[in-house]
């Protein structure tokens, strides 16, 4: 840096308690130092152009972390002292947790390792320490939200074994496939996906409604959670919003190389957040907006802004998103409707939605809801009144990237299922879109290798042959307690019994 | 006579998770055991890596130590992430204190001019050093398995870079915060004769590919002998030379070394224990880098507290060792 005799203002003070702790080397070469900088095809011509999205040194960061933490802890301690879980709304509220730390919990995690990765492979300094306290904040979420769903795992069924179910389980291969996809990618292409798309564009999409949720149901140990980790996700967003803006100006043929990773990990996000929809409409007993209200808000608008802004580089809004746009109106019920027929194969309970909750969807879907899926329920409901509640016994094709099942339906046709295949040396792939399927194309040999939780089951990998056997030995899945329909399962019994309402048959968890 | 406060007490149906439970039975758990044990994914991956295809991603074998359970190694600080910034935030408010006062009274800019020149010269540079450490510590905390392992070495990371910026901070104490003595303290570690060989032993350590043999080079071979160089014996010559107010502003790194000894120690043990083939290779290790280790630190130690001080290091370092089986070859001076 260049000799100066006055005082360094703030960010030339960083600057030398970051970034010029790095030197040139010179006994190695810098390409053995650094060797997976390369191999995506960005260009960095100069990495003293990086921004640092935030100026924490060591001292503050661990000074502002413990007073959260502390206040925290506070907090779970009280809610455990006070058996909290009784204030929240209906019990059906704990299936959106169980869904969260099987979903997303090992989500954190892998962004934890996958951020300590990225913190030594840039040669940028500034980049590696923002990895770096990224890194130990996700390893922070990961952990307290391990402490925050403790006390509810005492008293409810299916939270207890979420890292082995995120292994294995059938859907749960769609976050985990998701994150994977991030973490085999090279460094730049995990941090468009994780900082940009995932961290940026839909924050609002996924970790903010499951602490809405919280918040609106009572929740007072997650909500917390939420609230002490706002501060550590305003730094992943601003990194996130920084890593565009940097490859982006480094080099034009960067360019079509980031709009290649928007339009992938847009598709894999909005994919993945169809979990999110389903909880919003269906797992919350208080609601706090319909999932197309959310996508409204937080893609349609702010999303729509921020492609506006980030058109000067000439980047477009991601390939798709019309078809993203018009599921909204869809997607929560899709998912629903067919995790209604899976339950005996999750670690949650499902049930059709009572009659009010029913008037709200009509009201939020006015063009779809009562015309497409209020008959389907009303058909369930009166199968299940009969001593027939439904379950599908056969397994679902599932997408060959996304994982979901094929489920949805094509844009503008919402009875036809949309369906893609193609024939790849020698095998066929099953996709749920085209934008699935473009992904394929664009990387057939990372995508032939997917562990698809179906095909698995069918080649005898997964303890045994029977669904049943399954779900059980290899899944970790309580059958009878943690799976099968809400109404009438032990939490739903313990539930009445802590309301008082009905004596629960087993008595175990009585006042 | 006591109070009493009426509280509904509600039976659990379990006592913690059951992958704790497997562990250590349905009983209540630390919150070290809920937040460190089998948290990360252990199969069914789903892509190979395509920054290095020979291993699935969490792949034991980024390692040629081989364990039965790498679980077996834990942190006897317990720390999870709120434990460790909790302690940090202590440690730092007394680093803080001590940065303050040494500002306050001038007590670094009413050194002589020589004595803050041996500053530059023979302490801060280390600041790189730590940057080194700390690129080290990330790439295990991502290349390890077990959540109790690579934990300790992303606090391990971020505490090297914090000890980094005291060392900073201590040059920008000395020029009045304009940069100008950081700037010359890096021109001797780019190219004062002294700081070579320990540049090019940094530079070496950041191309080394297994992850546990990287630990054992950084966090105990090199700090085993540069800690106890530099924080202890060094210390105690930098008095002699009229910079005793200087021992406050590196009390940050003689409490962090002396704590680190605690899980380094640990692991140590632990997979040095687990077989002989461990500690073969552990011994092969350590014979191919203590001695380079030693002879990066000589040039150091000859400029300062002269080579005895070293040898005391070494001496240290190998009683440590003995304890785990393993041995110190490394020729005396």
């Amino acid at each position: 840096m260049a000799v100066q005799n006055k005082k360094l203002n703030l960010k030339d003070k960083y600057q030398y308690l970051t970034r010029d702790m790095g030197w040139e080397p010179t006994y190695q070469k810098k390409e053995d130092i650094f060797p997976h900088e390369d191999f995506e095809g960005i260009k960095i011509t100069d990495w003293s152009q990086w921004e640092d999205p935030f100026r924490l040194t060591m001292d503050s960061y661990w000074k502002y972390q413990a007073e959260k933490e502390k206040k925290l802890y506070a907090i779970f301690d009280a809610f455990a002292q006070n058996n909290g879980h009784q204030n929240i709304s209906d019990a059906r509220y704990v299936n959106a947790l169980k869904l969260f730390l099987g979903g997303v919990s090992p989500l954190e995690h892998g962004a934890y390792q996958g951020y300590a990765k990225a913190g030594r492979q840039f040669s940028g300094t500034g980049a590696r320490v923002a990895c770096q306290m990224q890194s130990i904040d996700e390893l922070r979420h990961s952990q307290t939200q391990q402490h925050a769903m403790s006390h509810y795992n005492k008293h409810f069924n299916g939270l207890h074994d979420a890292a082995h179910m995120h292994d294995r389980v059938w859907f749960l291969s769609v976050p985990k496939s998701f994150f994977d996809d991030a973490r085999t990618a090279g460094p730049f292409e995990f941090l468009t996906a994780i900082s940009f798309s995932f961290e940026y564009v839909l924050t609002n999409l996924l970790f903010v409604p499951f602490m809405s949720g919280a918040a609106y149901n009572g929740d007072m140990a997650t909500v917390t959670f939420g609230f002490s980790a706002q501060s550590d996700e305003a730094r992943h967003m601003t990194l996130g919003l920084e890593v565009i803006k940097f490859i982006l100006e480094q080099h034009e043929d960067n360019v079509p190389i980031v709009q290649r990773w928007i339009d992938k990990w847009f598709w894999r996000g909005f994919r993945l957040l169809s979990l999110v929809s389903m909880m919003m409409d269906y797992m919350l007993p208080n609601k706090v907006m319909s999932w197309s209200e959310a996508w409204e808000v937080y893609y349609e608008q702010n999303g729509g802004a921020l492609f506006k802004d980030l058109e000067r580089y000439g980047i477009r809004p991601p390939k798709y998103q019309d078809v993203a746009n018009d599921a909204k109106h869809h997607l929560s019920h899709q998912l629903w409707t067919t995790f209604y027929q899976y339950s005996h194969a999750t670690n949650f309970h499902t049930w059709v939605p009572e009659k009010e909750e029913m008037d709200w969807m009509s009201e939020k879907y006015p063009d779809t809801f009562d015309k497409y899926y209020r008959p389907r329920y009303e058909y369930l409901a009166k199968e299940a009144a009969a001593g027939r509640r439904f379950y599908n016994n056969t397994l679902p094709q599932l997408c060959q990237v996304c994982q979901v099942p094929n489920l949805f339906t094509e844009m503008g046709a919402p009875t036809k299922l949309s369906h893609r295949q193609l024939v790849h040396e020698g095998e066929r792939y099953h996709f749920c879109s085209e934008a699935c399927c473009d992904i394929f194309k664009h990387e057939p040999e990372k995508y032939v290798q997917a562990w698809l939780p179906v095909h698995q089951i069918y080649q005898g990998n997964c303890e045994g042959e029977d669904v049943e056997t399954v779900v059980q030995k290899y899944y970790h899945i309580n059958i009878g307690e943690d799976n099968f329909e809400y109404l009438g399962s032990p939490d739903h019994k313990r539930w009445m019994s802590i309301k008082g309402e009905k004596p629960a048959d087993e008595n175990q968890d009585a006042a | 006579m006591s109070i009493e406060i009426k509280t509904t007490s509600m039976e659990p149906i379990r006592h913690t998770y059951s992958h704790i439970a497997r562990r250590f039975g349905d009983k209540p758990a630390t919150r070290y055991q809920e937040a460190s044990y089998d948290l990360e994914a252990k199969t069914n991956f789903h892509y190979r890596p395509q920054w290095d295809s020979r291993y699935e991603l969490n792949d034991d074998r980024r390692t040629a130590i081989r364990m039965d359970d790498w679980y077996a190694v834990s942190d006897p600080r317990q720390y999870y992430y709120g434990a460790y910034v909790g302690n940090r935030a202590k440690m730092q408010e007394s680093a803080e204190t001590s940065f303050g006062f040494c500002d306050k009274r001038n007590l670094l800019t009413r050194l002589p001019e020589e004595t803050q020149k041996q500053l530059l010269r023979l302490l801060v540079p280390l600041r790189h050093v730590e940057l080194g450490a700390n690129m080290n510590n990330s790439k295990i905390s991502g290349d390890a398995v077990a959540t109790t392992v690579s934990q300790m070495h992303i606090y391990a990371a971020m505490d090297r870079l914090g000890i980094g910026q005291y060392l900073s901070r201590i040059a920008l104490l000395i020029d009045g915060s304009t940069g100008k003595a950081l700037d010359e303290s890096k021109g001797y570690w780019m190219d004062d004769e002294l700081w070579q060989p320990m540049r090019k032993l940094v530079e070496d350590t950041l191309v080394v590919d297994d992850w546990f043999e990287l630990t054992l080079v950084q966090n105990i071979l090199l700090d085993g002998l540069m800690y106890t160089l530099v924080y202890h014996k060094m210390d105690a010559w930098l008095a002699t030379q009229g910079a005793e107010d200087v021992s406050m502003l590196t009390e940050f790194m003689r409490d962090w070394y002396k704590e680190s000894l605690r899980w380094t120690n640990a692991m140590i043990k632990a997979v040095a224990g687990e077989s002989e083939a461990n500690c073969e290779l552990l011994q092969t290790w350590i014979d191919q880098w203590e001695p380079q280790v030693y002879s990066a630190l000589q040039p150091l130690a000859e400029a300062s507290v002269g080579i005895d001080a070293l040898d005391e290091a070494r001496a240290e370092l190998s009683t440590r060792l003995k304890k785990f089986g393993l041995q110190s070859r490394g020729v005396s001076a």
